[in-house]
């Protein structure tokens, strides 16, 4: 598939959404505006594929759960959701943002709900980075004594 | 036969309200809450979800709870859960080299780009019982150090360069998936390591352990082992673009075997790999082992008879919630099917004895 800009925006939030704690984006956007329900959430598996040694053919490797929803505001605009899990407001939320982002709202949900995500998200993935730095070694082979 | 037998509806009510009493054990005792399992019992979370075929922390912590610990009934429990949901696609391969290790380590090569990263592991641990930890209230702190922030390459890539070890080129052939049609055999390569990932760690980890002493042997060294974290994209069609749908954990073994060549190949490395759900390194490693030790053919290596190398053996009784739901239907009611072989047995010895009789 080719992406466009625009697109690869889209594709920025709504993977961010995807991944983001449902409680932390519930606190971060408490209030959701009307909206009519195109797809009302569905809880559903996807099935992970992996690739033999790493980069050769595709194999299942064992699915997992993802809730998806789409809506549309008043406005219009139309929201699309797929995140991990089985949390269907975790979902309308996420599509909501989807939603908003195509809106003269896109710069207010930006700043309030994407950037603080953004942010945790890396936070939570350098502190891991660095725990991970600290067990680092340097492993040195002996000479042994019947070789001396 | 199996012939169905009904009744005893009031003793089976009763039977499922003592589990339960039992499932909560004494009263007294503090309630385990499922997100106490989920952080506290990971590695078990990890492996209900690998055999469970199913990744979902939260679910795979309810069903331990349910299953009184029980592994296998968990898993159980996952497995006919999963039945229920709707598939709403496959995603992508994952990218593996762009893993966010929390550990990688090769056995094979000592400096290596990135490093060897031990991560949270029990490797070099004492094995001594900590009864600190019997006591609560202890918060440790893991130390912090600075990161670079470049993904960690394959250390298969590295030898992959020299040409001395098997390549795996990339290929977009749809994989068949076990979920959808019953295994039929010979199988392909893909479909055997989707039946070994979700395969019994137990079976798996001694057949692995049955190549090492000599039953299919195949010198595997660990090339390399990372666990960490990748993203999961799928197409999604309503857009006409791939998303993150969310992040899996994943442990990754790449073993790097002795080959001496054949008709076609010059002498090179070869491979076996191992994929699977969450930190779980056991089965990963065996899993390994034992995609390298079912190559034999396609390798031009003898079969030996040996277990490991037996494909049908292997993939045919690798699933435990098969082999224990086989195993355990035989304490259910039989009482028709033993009625006949009661007949037939008595009716023997009479015959029998009659002959003796005539005979004396």
């Amino acid at each position: 598939m080719t992406e466009r800009p625009e697109d690869l925006a889209r594709k920025g939030w709504m993977s961010l959404l995807a991944k983001a704690p449902p409680a932390r984006l519930a606190a971060l956007l408490p209030d959701l505006p009307e909206t009519a329900l195109l797809r009302p959430a569905e809880v559903g598996s996807v099935m992970v594929r992996g690739r033999v040694g790493g980069t050769g053919a595709p194999f299942n490797l064992g699915e997992m759960t993802v809730t998806r929803c789409s809506l549309r505001l008043a406005c219009g605009a139309v929201g699309h959701a797929y995140v991990q899990g089985r949390d269907k407001d975790h979902a309308r939320r996420a599509a909501v943002v989807d939603a908003l982002m195509q809106t003269p709202e896109a710069a207010r949900i930006e700043a309030q709900v994407l950037h603080p995500l953004r942010l945790e998200a890396e936070t939570t993935r350098t502190t891991r980075a660095a725990k991970a730095a600290a067990t680092k070694v340097e492993f040195f082979t002996m000479v042994r004594g019947e070789d001396q | 036969m199996y012939v169905a037998v009904k009744g005893g509806e009031r003793a089976i009510d009763n039977a499922h309200a003592w589990l339960a009493e039992e499932r909560r054990g004494d009263p007294s005792v503090t309630e385990l809450t499922l997100p106490q399992i989920r952080e506290q019992l990971k590695l078990a979370v990890n492996r209900v979800m690998a055999e469970g075929s199913l990744y979902d922390p939260d679910l795979a912590a309810l069903a331990i709870k349910q299953a009184r610990g029980d592994l296998i009934e968990a898993i159980f429990l996952i497995r006919a859960y999963r039945t229920t949901l709707p598939r709403l696609g496959a995603s992508q391969p994952v990218e593996t080299a762009a893993m966010a290790v929390d550990r990688r380590v090769s056995a094979t090569f000592k400096d290596l780009p990135g490093g060897q990263v031990l991560g949270p592991t029990f490797d070099y641990t004492h094995r001594l019982l900590d009864f600190k930890l019997a006591a609560e209230g202890e918060l440790p702190v893991a130390p912090l150090a600075p990161a670079s922030p470049e993904t960690v390459p394959h250390v298969t890539g590295l030898l992959d360069r020299d040409g001395l070890i098997e390549a795996a080129p990339r290929e977009e052939t749809p994989p068949p998936d076990l979920t959808r049609e019953p295994l039929e055999l010979p199988a392909n390569r893909p479909l055997r390591l989707q039946a070994i990932t979700r395969g019994d760690e137990g079976f798996i980890l001694s057949l692995a352990y049955s190549t090492q002493r000599g039953y299919g042997r195949t010198h595997a060294f660990v090339g390399e082992l990372r666990i960490g974290r990748v993203p999961v994209e799928m197409d999604i069609p309503e857009l006409g673009f791939a998303i993150e749908i969310g992040e899996v954990e994943l442990t990754e073994c790449e073993t790097v075997n002795q080959f001496k060549g054949s008709k076609t190949e010059p002498p090179q490395f070869t491979r076996g790999y191992g994929l699977t759900f969450g930190q779980t390194e056991r089965k990963a490693i065996a899993m390994s082992l034992v995609d390298r030790a079912l190559r034999w053919q396609e390798l031009g290596e003898d079969f030996t008879g040996a277990p490991a190398q037996d494909e049908e053996f292997v993939l045919s009784h690798c699933d435990n919630i098969q082999a224990t739901g086989f195993l355990e239907h035989i304490k259910l009611p039989h009482y028709v099917d033993f009625q006949s072989e009661l007949e037939l047995v008595r009716r023997l010895r009479a015959e029998a004895m009659q002959i003796q009789e005539a005979a004396e």
